[in-house]
């Protein structure tokens, strides 16, 4: 099953992608992904986002979905 | 309501007079306008700033800002909302951010507008990377705010 990760800010350069399909053994949550792409837990202001809205690391993800996570966010 | 997010400069006080003109809002319906521009400083943190460079999570943000901007219209039953933002490359005096809300009266207008900054600040999907100026040195670049 295909998930579309992305990451933003000092995370894209940190794992050195800003978006992948990502072929996954479902189910998994968003923390799983996480683990997956970094090798290492969330750290614990890092934040996510499930189909443009954000989201908890227990959340389970479904074919097709976008996952992102994120900094803390900073603009105006 | 007009929500943009701009990779080129804007005129805050130019898009500002250009929106209040638009046909949706007519003379004499509104009696308050609050106004909050976000400029680009040329410090932080204790540092000199030269340049900034702003990114985005397309399609969240826009979708982020959208859902909560009906949110505060509906709250304060303002008439309308402006904000524009910019992303790229910024320079110190650059304007940011635009936000601005017409109501029947000043109370709505204030608290709109402030509402509205304020979940803009705490939840859009913006991030800033800074490029400092160090006397002597070359430039270094940071994330502001980060994991």
């Amino acid at each position: 099953m295909s998930v579309k990760v992305r990451c933003f800010a000092s995370l894209r350069e940190e794992l050195g992608f800003g978006d992948k399909s990502v072929e996954y053994q479902l189910p998994l949550t968003i923390g799983e992904i996480w683990m997956e792409i970094s090798g290492r837990p969330a750290p614990e202001n890092l934040l996510c986002a499930l189909n443009h809205e954000y989201s908890k690391f227990s959340q389970t993800v479904q074919d097709g979905d976008e996952v992102a996570f994120f900094p803390p966010v900073n603009g105006g | 309501m007009l929500i943009e997010i701009r990779s080129a400069p804007f005129d805050p006080w130019a898009e500002l007079n250009a929106y209040q003109n638009n046909p949706g809002l007519k003379p004499g319906n509104y009696g308050a306008c609050a106004t909050f521009v976000g400029t680009m400083r040329d410090y932080n943190l204790g540092d000199d700033v030269a340049q900034m460079q702003l990114q985005h999570y397309e399609g969240m943000t826009q979708h982020q800002l959208s859902s909560f901007a009906d949110q505060v219209i509906d709250r304060h039953q303002l008439l309308d909302l402006l904000i524009l933002h910019r992303v790229g490359d910024l320079y110190p005096n650059d304007p940011i951010v635009l936000v601005a809300a017409w109501s029947a009266h000043r109370a709505a207008a204030f608290d709109g507008c402030r509402q509205m900054m304020e979940h803009l600040k705490s939840h859009a999907t913006f991030w800033k990377k800074e490029t400092l100026v160090e006397s002597g040195g070359p430039a270094n670049h940071r994330w502001v705010g980060n994991v």
